[in-house]
């Protein structure tokens, strides 16, 4: 069911969030006080459309800034997402995670063999209903890999933005500035297609985000949400909170019977009935829907179940 | 229990580190990046 509703979720977000049209139209960015809101997922505010800032961009903002010792404000804002949804804003409020599960969905890169199961991201059904073509999951190297974003949120975002500094004790946005293929997506290129004098200041640095990018997308055709599992250090802040989080998943031990579709299913590659808060976990729902059984819960269907009971009691009494 | 208890907890110690935030100025800090074009962000330097 989630599978289904997800990319409209992500869409209708994406819109709401990045909604500033007369952006696109004249090459310039919304200045209203809005922007003084982070919101979840890593959105760039130099993107013509968003009406938001980026949590990623402005935590640097704060620390490059050469005031702050700690962004107070920012880290209230990453801990308040973080301890509510954990990384269900990874799977449902990120823009570039959006962009990346669409570029999944581009039916080529399928691995050789046939009968193997696949995911529901993944796509291609024989007739007999059976599926025959499946996409890889995981770049070589995956459980090293995924503690990289770790690093590049240690160094890139906070360490060197705050230690590498010019005379007047200001730093750079080290993320923003040499990783970011969001800000590169969906705010340099649009901003440098609508306004003319920033294309003649295009030079070098351009040149490397453009090739992260560049990768970043042809891998994301390729392999399930690189960008999420390897480098985004967003998604490594609040897989911290995914174990504590309100919205959390549960496995029913009496009813699971361990067969494995969960992790088939997922594209994150979890043991969800081992492992069902793992810090990887995207929240994205494909494991409920794949589960036979009907094991798997989140705390969200937990409560409306219990909410529902409870006013059926009240009216029956 | 505990981890309740914790949610909640954090919660309101996120609520308190906005507001401490703002009254530190980091809002308008925050305001003053992403109001304007963020060269480095964009890849222009």
């Amino acid at each position: 069911m989630s599978s289904k509703i997800r990319p409209v979720f992500q869409a209708v977000w994406t819109a709401l969030t990045n909604g500033y049209v007369r952006g696109f139209m004249e090459g310039k960015i919304y200045q209203g006080e809005s922007k003084k809101l982070c919101v979840p997922g890593l959105n760039c505010y130099s993107c013509p459309g968003a009406r938001f800032a980026c949590p990623i961009g402005s935590l640097q903002a704060v620390l490059d800034s050469g005031q702050y010792r700690i962004s107070l404000y920012v880290l209230g804002f990453m801990a308040a997402f973080g301890v509510l949804l954990g990384r269900f804003v990874c799977g449902w409020l990120c823009p570039f995670g959006f962009v990346q599960d669409l570029l999944y969905k581009i039916p080529i890169g399928y691995k050789k063999g046939a009968g193997q199961r696949k995911g529901p991201e993944a796509g291609g059904k024989s007739k007999d209903g059976c599926t025959s073509r499946v996409k890889r999951k995981n770049l070589p190297g995956h459980k090293y890999l995924i503690y990289l974003k770790y690093v590049i949120l240690a160094f890139f975002v906070v360490i060197l933005p705050m230690t590498v500094t010019n005379f007047m004790g200001m730093g750079d946005p080290w993320f923003c500035k040499y990783v970011c293929p969001s800000g590169t997506l969906l705010a340099g290129i649009p901003m440098l297609i609508m306004n003319e004098p920033l294309r003649g200041a295009i030079g070098a640095l351009f040149s490397w985000k453009t090739f992260i990018l560049v990768v970043v997308v042809l891998l994301s055709i390729w392999y399930y949400r690189p960008f999420c599992k390897y480098l985004c250090p967003l998604g490594a802040f609040y897989g911290f909170f995914n174990k504590a989080a309100f919205y959390r998943l549960n496995v029913n031990e009496d009813k699971c019977i361990k067969c494995g579709k969960c992790q088939s299913a997922c594209g994150m590659d979890i043991k969800t009935w081992e492992n069902p808060n793992s810090m990887e976990c995207i929240r994205c729902g494909d494991c409920k829907t794949a589960c036979p059984t009907g094991a798997i819960t989140s705390s969200m269907e937990e409560l409306i179940r219990e909410l529902k009971s409870k006013g059926s009691k009240e009216v029956s009494s | 229990m505990k981890l309740r208890a914790l949610r909640y907890i954090l919660l309101l110690a996120s609520a308190a580190m906005i507001y401490a935030g703002i009254t530190t100025g980091e809002a308008e800090t925050v305001f003053r990046k992403a109001a304007y074009i963020c060269l480095e962000c964009i890849g222009i330097g």
